[in-house]
């Protein structure tokens, strides 16, 4: 299976995972500062900014484009309850 | 005579302002609001109405039961076909309640909402079915009403996500929403009229505010600067009468007292822990005693057995990292923790780092039960905790006393291990 890694900037915390984990599947099991509220891609509360690796995470899909615009988010942002990991990426909370 | 206004007939608006009237409604029976908030005279849901050289506005509107109260004083002043522009501060149901009511009879107003509220506009408005148009505004946005410009300002959270106030500019008034506001029913409508509301307008706060006081610091910001002349909240008494003594109040409520108190640069660890035998209370002191080594980290342990819950909350908003230790009798943590535990919605927790441990006689279910409450309060676990089988020995005293360092560690920055995991390693 193909893997990918992803780095938690805020605990310093790389973990390899195989490609097409969400990134909620890891960050809570490491301890990674995200926080969730719905876990489900409609509250928000998971914005995450993705530092480095933009393109190595699924595309949003329109309903997550759609609480990103709603909840202001900046450039690169993303929900962590929602982003698969398909490559290395580097991600912090938002 | 004391010029009191008196709005008990139900059907007249006020003029509180050169064409600016209250049109809310009185709800002096209801002793408890949203289930969680107690009110010793009841509430009022304030709405009002704006006239401009170019049409009227209206803000935020009253809940569903009291529309009779909301359109028989709207209609005292102003004629449906005027209305221009209906702004929504916040969505919550005793302000929206009328809404489709009044869409329906001004179906030429323009709706002005923040960009957050989308999504509850729609999820409220479902059983009203129909599609409402609206516009998004942030901060600095303005509406015209001709000679009257009303401008937004974006104070999300304050107190939910959606929330924003309006300011008339020409006037000087503040509809600030939720914010400033209390649940006290009075008819006499102003702040220098009305009983004393201080107790009310603190509770309010401390109940609804509290969990969001860094955007109530960002949304002061917005406000300090403002003239204000008066501020309309659509809860309580109009602020006519030194309004800005409240912003300076919620400035106040909004500070920690004797901030700085653990040291500016250190940072707060406080241990709980409830023990039957005195197992639970040794590992307690341990975890203290390790996580005292770490510079920068100041450390409290306190029993649960002793206290009470009231002025721990105080304390744990305060906190940075929170351990709680509970024996697990008959499947569960005990009492006292969950008192606690449950009594945190008015503090805000995120980004707190949490621990739990706890001595048991046979199963040992208390220390994960309270990692998961824990999570689920939003709060970091980063490392899992401690179970002692009745007695600690020696080495498990030991454990504890690393434990109590981890945790410290983590607080101050100094996460130990740094290799890449493997996802399958993760428990």
């Amino acid at each position: 299976m193909a893997k990918a890694s992803i780095t938690f900037e805020d605990i310093e915390q790389t973990v390899s995972v195989p490609a097409g984990t969400r990134v909620i599947e890891v960050s809570e099991k490491v301890g990674a500062g995200i926080i969730y509220g719905c876990r489900e891609g409609d509250c928000g509360t998971c914005m995450m900014e993705v530092t480095e690796g933009w393109n190595n995470l699924t595309e949003p899909s329109v309903l997550e484009e759609k609480v990103l615009k709603e909840n202001m988010a900046g450039r690169h942002y993303r929900l962590a309850c929602q982003a698969q990991i398909l490559g290395d990426c580097k991600v912090k909370p938002a | 005579m004391k010029n009191d206004v008196d709005v008990s007939s139900h059907t007249n608006a006020v003029e509180f302002d050169d064409g600016v009237y209250w049109i809310g409604a009185l709800d002096p029976s209801l002793r408890t609001f949203d289930i969680i908030l107690t009110t010793a005279n009841g509430t009022t849901y304030n709405s009002f109405l704006i006239r401009g050289s170019e049409g009227v506005a209206i803000v935020d509107t009253v809940k569903e039961n009291f529309s009779d109260e909301f359109f028989a004083r709207l209609e005292s002043v102003a004629d449906y076909s005027e209305i221009k522009v209906i702004i929504l501060n916040h969505l919550e149901p005793d302000h929206t309640g009328a809404l489709p009511e009044l869409m329906r009879r001004a179906p030429q107003a323009k709706l002005y909402i923040s960009q957050r509220a989308t999504s509850m506009l729609k999820a409220l408005l479902k059983p009203a079915g129909g599609q409402f148009e609206y516009t998004t505004v942030k901060t600095d946005d303005s509406v015209s009403l001709g000679d009257r410009t009303l401008r937004f300002l974006h104070t999300p959270f304050l107190h939910w996500p959606d929330t924003q106030c309006t300011y008339l500019e020409e006037l000087g008034v503040l509809f600030s929403g939720d914010i400033f506001g209390c649940h006290y029913c009075d008819k006499r409508l102003y702040n220098d009229r009305v009983g004393d509301f201080r107790f009310s307008f603190d509770y309010y706060y401390a109940h609804i505010m509290r969990p969001f006081k860094k955007h109530v610091m960002d949304a002061l910001k917005l406000i300090e600067p403002l003239t204000l002349k008066k501020i309309a909240p659509t809860h309580g008494p109009i602020l006519r009468e030194r309004p800005r003594r409240y912003v300076t109040h919620y400035r106040e409520l909004s500070t920690s007292s004797l901030s700085g108190e653990v040291g500016v640069t250190d940072k707060s660890l406080i241990v709980f822990y409830m023990s039957s035998y005195g197992n639970t209370a040794k590992m307690a002191e341990e975890i203290s005693e390790g996580a005292s080594i770490v510079d920068g980290v100041r450390v409290s342990l306190y029993d649960l057995e002793g206290g009470e819950t009231d002025p721990f909350v105080d304390l744990i908003e305060e906190a940075d990292a929170l351990l709680f230790g509970s024996p697990t009798i008959n499947g569960d943590a005990v009492k006292p923790v969950w008192d606690l535990l449950s009594s945190l919605a008015v503090v805000n927790l995120k980004t707190k780092i949490g621990g739990a441990f706890g001595s048991y006689g046979w199963s040992g279910e208390a220390v994960r039960m309270i990692e998961d409450r824990m999570r689920g309060l939003k709060m970091k676990i980063p490392h899992e905790g401690i179970r002692v089988k009745l007695i600690p020995t020696d080495e498990e005293l030991e454990q504890c006393r690393d434990f109590g360092r981890s945790i410290a560690e983590s607080l101050v920055g100094k996460p130990q291990k740094k290799a890449v995991i493997d996802f399958a390693d993760l428990a």
